[in-house]
């Protein structure tokens, strides 16, 4: 048992170290290569949406590879995150001076994802499995679609919000900050250097990752992992179902929420169209390609898918045709189960030259059997 | 008299859906899989009755039986390629193949076909109908898609519960272990499941076109999202239940478009779903499993 527990605590260890290994690594190439002018602009312009998106999928992690409940809505977080750090940034925080503003932004936008989280997390919390992802689904598109025909502005009078231009009259000279279905735009970034920019989303990164790993390896989190690997077993020793669930969901969608400031203070333009099911899709997918519950793999995925499309952009035409087919194919290499098992046998044909003893390949092979019966029971 | 035009044009959009949700349902009966691709099969569908019926013009009859023959082969081999090495991986794997699978479609399209709108014919060449002593005109498309949704219900329901192979696929979807051990062919039931709901989406494709004429690589985008909320509305893995709710999602839409607000009316869908789901957390017509510890 001891020993057991050793190896155990060291495994979280490692996942601490290779993860701000690997982002603080990121961080350092970048800054040296930013500071040698060897980054084109287009690579400058995706430095903060690859901590966006990284942020994005650790949170989605939380709930998707954590509680092991699929939400199709990440996006939602992500959009009342931006809008309601944008409100601020352009409304009442406009004549600050930038480090508070930015950080007051920050913090409304992460309490607007996180009310929203509460918003949702409290009746989708009641489902699970497919309908908690359509459920989820749902809420994202409301957020969305109630945004785009939502208007908001001050005058000396004081707010005015309206579901309808017809309703919303404005004092000539005051400026709306949202106009339905029109994208906001026009937004300042949170500082003209890039390198500065990029070291605030490095440090939320980290701070996102801290807490993820943090909330894991602590007594909550392990409750959470219990929930995910036998709901009615945790229920049945007393773990509080509904706390737990609430918490995983509420700190995702705060992170979320961070992650949703940070790109729409890059990008410049908030267009709500542009948060729908298809980005929580593709943030699904770099928590599932990073590997369910692993940390790292997320950012590397994240980091990876990102800047995929880029990479591919000589080939414009073909990019999204290419990544389809990538995202299929490294689906059946990883899952299949006759692939696994031939890569099984392909590392057994090799690893004995390594005097590797017979008897480790044929537990390998056995374990993987005793875990897909196990998942057979479980249907 | 205009509501009963709202209503009977909201009936015949949410018989498309309910065709739609059709493919969805029974593919999740069976294979216990959401088949995030199937949206994109309307779109193929619809262009395979744009390039013969509007482009060479084929008998639309001909045309309709052309796509479905397409969708069908496009559907069992997508089966066979991309989800049945996943069979026994987790759901979640094969959600993400299913997303692989839609952009692919979405994106040959794109390459095949362009992205620039095509403009489609009505397969219908019919007059509207006028009743009411001419208050009320209802375009002929309306009443032959409700008409085809409602045939084909019936034809589906007669199947599955009243032939071997239906009771094949019954007996699959309820455990298909045991379904196997009686000597049923498990590859071949679900193979077929996927050619029917595939076929089904290329009828659903001409029909939705012929009403809504502009047919863009990703014209099944959002019909295939209302589709999987249609089903889920209605109980998913129920066949009626499938109908009921991609019908009743239609009137919805439709009513809230014309009474409430054109731009608010998915957000309106939306909202009824969740709280149908939170009344009644199995759907309208789906079946209650008891957990067994």
């Amino acid at each position: 048992m001891a020993g057991n527990n050793q190896k155990k605590r060291k495994k979280s260890t490692k996942t601490y170290i290779l993860s701000f290994a690997l982002i603080l690594g990121f961080w350092v190439v970048i800054e040296i290569l930013g500071h040698m002018g060897l980054l084109s602009s287009k690579m400058l312009g995706l430095l903060i949406p690859i901590c966006a998106y990284a942020i994005m999928a650790v949170s989605l992690n939380l709930v998707v590879g954590f509680l092991g409940e699929l939400s199709l809505g990440h996006a939602a977080f992500m959009l009342a995150g931006a809008t309601a750090g944008v409100v601020f940034y352009n409304g009442a925080g406009l004549n600050m001076p930038q480090i508070p503003r930015v950080i007051i932004t920050l913090i409304i936008g992460a309490a607007a994802a996180g009310i929203f989280g509460v918003i949702v997390g409290v009746p989708v919390l009641r489902f699970s499995g497919d309908y908690l992802a359509i459920v989820t689904l749902a809420f994202c598109q409301i957020l969305k679609n109630v945004l785009s025909t939502t208007y908001l502005g001050v005058d000396s009078k004081g707010i005015h919000l309206a579901l309808d231009q017809s309703a919303f009259r404005l004092e000539p000279g005051a400026k709306p900050l949202i106009k339905g279905a029109q994208p906001i735009s026009g937004i300042n970034k949170i500082s003209p250097d890039m390198m500065i920019s990029f070291t605030v989303g490095i440090a939320l990164l980290i701070l996102t990752v801290t807490f993820v790993l943090n909330l894991m390896n602590s007594r909550a989190g392990r409750a959470i992992t219990a929930i995910r690997d036998d709901e009615i077993a945790a229920k049945s020793i007393g773990i509080n179902l509904t706390r737990y669930k609430l918490m995983a969901f509420i700190s995702s969608a705060v992170f979320a929420g961070l992650a949703g400031v940070i790109y729409v203070l890059n990008l410049s333009t908030l267009d709500f169209k542009k948060y729908d099911y298809n980005l929580s899709i593709n943030v699904l997918v770099m928590v599932v390609l990073g590997g369910m519950g692993n940390v790292p793999g997320s950012i590397i995925a994240a980091a990876v898918l990102t800047l995929l499309p880029e990479l591919l952009r000589d080939f414009s035409q073909y990019r999204m045709f290419i990544y389809s087919i990538v995202l299929i194919v490294i689906m059946l290499f990883t899952q299949a189960p006759a692939f696994v098992q031939l890569r099984h046998r392909l590392m057994a044909m090799i690893r004995p030259k390594k005097s590797m003893p017979e008897e480790t390949v044929e537990k390998a092979d056995g374990s993987y059997f005793a875990a897909q019966a196990d998942r057979k029971e479980d249907e | 008299m205009q509501f009963l035009g709202y209503l009977i044009s909201g009936i015949s959009l949410g018989s498309v859906y309910a065709l739609i949700a059709l493919g969805y349902t029974m593919v999740y009966g069976i294979a216990k899989m959401l088949n995030f691709a199937h949206g994109d099969v309307i779109m193929v569908g619809g262009y395979m009755v744009y390039f013969t019926f509007c482009s060479r013009g084929w008998h639309p009859l001909l045309a309709v039986l052309f796509a479905m023959a397409v969708c069908t082969l496009l559907g069992i081999t997508i089966e066979r390629v991309a989800y049945r090495p996943l069979r026994s991986a987790p759901s979640l794997a094969v959600l993400i193949t299913a997303i692989g699978v839609s952009f692919l479609l979405q994106n040959s399209a794109m390459l095949l076909w362009k992205s620039d709108p095509k403009s489609f014919t009505s397969i219908i060449s019919m007059d509207p109908i006028s009743i009411a002593g001419g208050q009320l005109s209802i375009p002929a498309e309306t009443i032959v898609t409700i008409v085809v949704s409602v045939i084909i219900m019936i034809v589906l329901l007669w199947f599955v519960n009243k032939t071997r192979i239906g009771h094949a696929m019954k007996a699959v979807s309820e455990d298909r272990g045991a379904a196997q051990l009686m000597g049923i062919n498990v590859n071949g039931i679900i193979s077929l499941t996927f050619a029917i709901g595939s076929s089904l989406a290329a009828v659903a494709g001409a029909l939705l076109l012929s009403s809504y004429p502009t047919l863009v690589p990703t014209t099944g985008a959002m019909p295939g999202i209302k589709a999987f909320v249609a089903a889920v509305f209605g109980g998913i893995g129920s066949i009626p239940g499938a109908f009921l709710g991609g019908v009743l999602l239609g009137v919805i839409e439709n009513l809230s478009k014309a009474y409430i607000s054109t731009q608010l009316s998915d957000a309106i869908v939306f909202l009824v779903l969740i709280i149908v789901l939170l009344v009644k957390p199995t759907g309208l017509l789906g079946k209650k499993i008891a957990v067994k510890v």
